[in-house]
């Protein structure tokens, strides 16, 4: 009960910084919008994939590189909270690390529900104009996805997290950040089919978990996918709780 | 009756010894202090009695309970307000006190009206919606303090409580410590690097150096060791031997041109020890104050070694984390 109540409590913080700090969700829905128009937009005057076009053929990459994005870089919040005190009142509270875990990964992935919810409202919008031809985007299709996106919002929220209780500086968590992130995403098949790749490349990206998300959500939105979505939803469901129990590991060794 | 119980207390890095057998009782009601400079081991007792880090030997007991073996219990009788600022600037006064409310598990009725009696304690009343990143640095301490009383703890550690703060925000804040320590009733530990605040409000106090308690007792008691008046002269040849024969005087230490007496009754005295000497430069007498007690048990003073505001500890933190 004690745990539950602190659980609310970090989300609670968490959710009021995120509303007042407003160009958190600007950036993170203009973003992957500059990416949609400008590379689907580039390259999909040339290219184009399973018989929609390269703007369709991605939409469901970006969509999980900006939850990527934004989740792991969640994580730098803990190294600022570590940079004041605020980290010593939480750890010297009776509630235990594993709920101190649970309560920063809810709050991360309540930010990252508003910006996935956001960016699916505006696939539909964009749907209807025909700049998204071929994107079906319906109550169930949204809920389905919903589901996925927030799987890989734990998941990477979880790694952000593991990331920052070990760092001491924002700098060095960027650092580390970004070197884990563009695999994550180039490899990932967001930007290309994973159908025909090279021999040397393929057990790469089926390594990625990532690139289970991205195969999903492109089974549920544009219906073209290598895998069976439910061995999809599966991978990155244990890659999630994997996460999730590193994670609660870190912040019990965390020292201040 | 001890509220706090510390026995043997440990803790090593790699190389350094941060706290060196600590051994220390303090009574139910006190307003005890640990004065030491920066990189005492201060800080690092405080986080050990809070349960935020593990002593390398020895334990503790705080109300009764042990901090290795029952970390949560210790948690729940103790409140703390940290070195550095530890609300959410991003929240306001108020928010920043339900969150504690929440973490600590207190039901709502009883904490809106802890929050309401101990704003008005702090005076920050009529500031409590107000974002915290527009509050004074004053004012975030005094919401820091209300919010580590929130669960009515029995014994309240203050880290620093004025470091950074202008002397008429300290002032405040000192009367605000005593006068929480009336209407609340609790143990106070504080731990400070200036002297002035731990003669002000502390009623015992330990000197801490290199991690070794060096002297205990009362501001009064430890300056009545001295038994005497200090006398600082500076001249040029100085008989320092001629004085040192002189029976009430009790001890002569010589810096370059300048020697410090120790000198008992020196309202009689004072007289003749200027025939003495000769022509002076200048001539200081004074009560002892801790920082005399300070030196007379190290050798340096109190601001020697460590530059002041907090960083350096910090930085020594980090480099001992590795």
């Amino acid at each position: 009960m004690r745990n539950l109540k602190g659980i609310y409590a970090l989300w609670y913080r968490e959710f009021k910084v995120f509303i007042r700090e407003k160009s958190r969700l600007g950036f993170s829905v203009i973003n992957p919008l500059v990416w949609l128009l400008v590379v689907g937009g580039g390259l999909g005057s040339v290219v184009s994939f399973g018989g929609v076009n390269y703007r369709t053929f991605i939409y469901p990459g970006i969509l999980i590189q900006s939850v990527v994005f934004s989740s792991i870089f969640f994580g730098v919040y803990i190294v600022l909270d570590k940079k004041i005190d605020f980290m010593k009142e939480v750890l010297v509270a009776p509630i235990s690390r594993t709920a101190m875990f649970v309560g920063k990964v809810v709050g991360g992935s309540t930010d990252a529900l508003i910006e996935i919810v956001t960016l699916l409202v505006i696939g539909y919008i964009l749907e209807s104009t025909g700049i998204l031809a071929g994107v079906s985007i319906n109550f169930v299709s949204g809920i389905v996805s919903v589901a996925f996106l927030l799987a890989t919002t734990v998941a990477m929220v979880s790694l952000g997290l593991i990331i920052g209780s070990q760092m001491e500086s924002t700098e060095g968590f960027q650092l580390v950040a970004s070197f884990l992130l563009f695999p994550l995403f180039f490899l990932s098949g967001a930007l290309f089919p994973i159908t025909n790749l090279p021999s040397w490349l393929s057990p790469i990206v089926f390594l990625n978990p990532i690139t289970y998300s991205v195969d999903g959500l492109r089974g549920i939105l544009i219906g073209i996918s290598k895998f069976n979505i439910g061995l999809d939803f599966a991978v990155i469901g244990i890659f999630a709780i994997v996460t999730i129990l590193i994670g609660t590991y870190a912040f019990k060794r965390m020292e201040v | 009756m001890n509220v706090i119980d510390i026995r043997n207390l440990t803790k090593k890095y790699k190389e350094v010894t941060a706290v060196d057998d600590l051994t220390l009782q303090i009574e139910e009601g006190e307003i005890f202090g640990l004065l030491g400079p920066n990189g005492a081991g201060k800080t690092t007792t405080l986080l050990m009695l809070t349960t935020l880090r593990k002593p390398t030997s020895g334990t503790a007991t705080i109300n009764n309970f042990d901090i290795v073996r029952q970390p949560d219990e210790v948690r729940k009788s103790i409140g703390i307000v940290f070195q550095d600022p530890s609300s959410d600037e991003i929240l306001t006064g108020y928010e920043n006190l339900k969150l504690h409310r929440w973490l600590y598990g207190m039901p709502g009725d009883l904490a809106e009206r802890r929050i309401k009696e101990l704003l008005e304690l702090v005076d920050l009343t009529k500031r409590k919606n107000d974002l915290v990143k527009k509050y004074s640095g004053g004012m975030r301490r005094r919401l820091e303090i209300a919010r580590g009383l929130m669960h009515h703890p029995k014994v309240l550690f203050l880290d620093e409580p004025t470091l950074g703060l202008d002397p008429q925000a300290r002032g405040h804040i000192w009367g605000y410590i005593k006068k929480l320590a009336q209407e609340e009733k609790i143990t106070i530990v504080i731990t400070t690097h200036y002297m002035d605040e731990a003669d002000n409000l502390c009623g015992r106090l330990a000197i801490i150096d290199e991690g070794k308690i060096i002297v205990s007792g009362s501001p009064q008691e430890l300056k009545k060791k001295f038994g005497g008046d200090i006398v600082r002269l500076k001249a040029k040849n100085l008989n320092v031997s001629a004085l040192k024969k002189l029976k009430y005087v009790i001890k002569v230490e010589r810096r370059d041109e300048e020697v410090s007496l120790t000198v008992k009754d020196t309202n009689e005295h004072l007289q003749e020890i200027l025939m003495l000497v000769g022509k002076v430069e200048s001539v200081e007498v004074h009560s002892p104050t801790l920082d005399d007690v300070f030196i007379h048990y190290t050798g340096r003073t109190i601001r020697e070694g460590a530059p002041e505001g907090g960083w350096a500890q910090k930085a020594m933190a980090f480099k001992t984390k590795r």
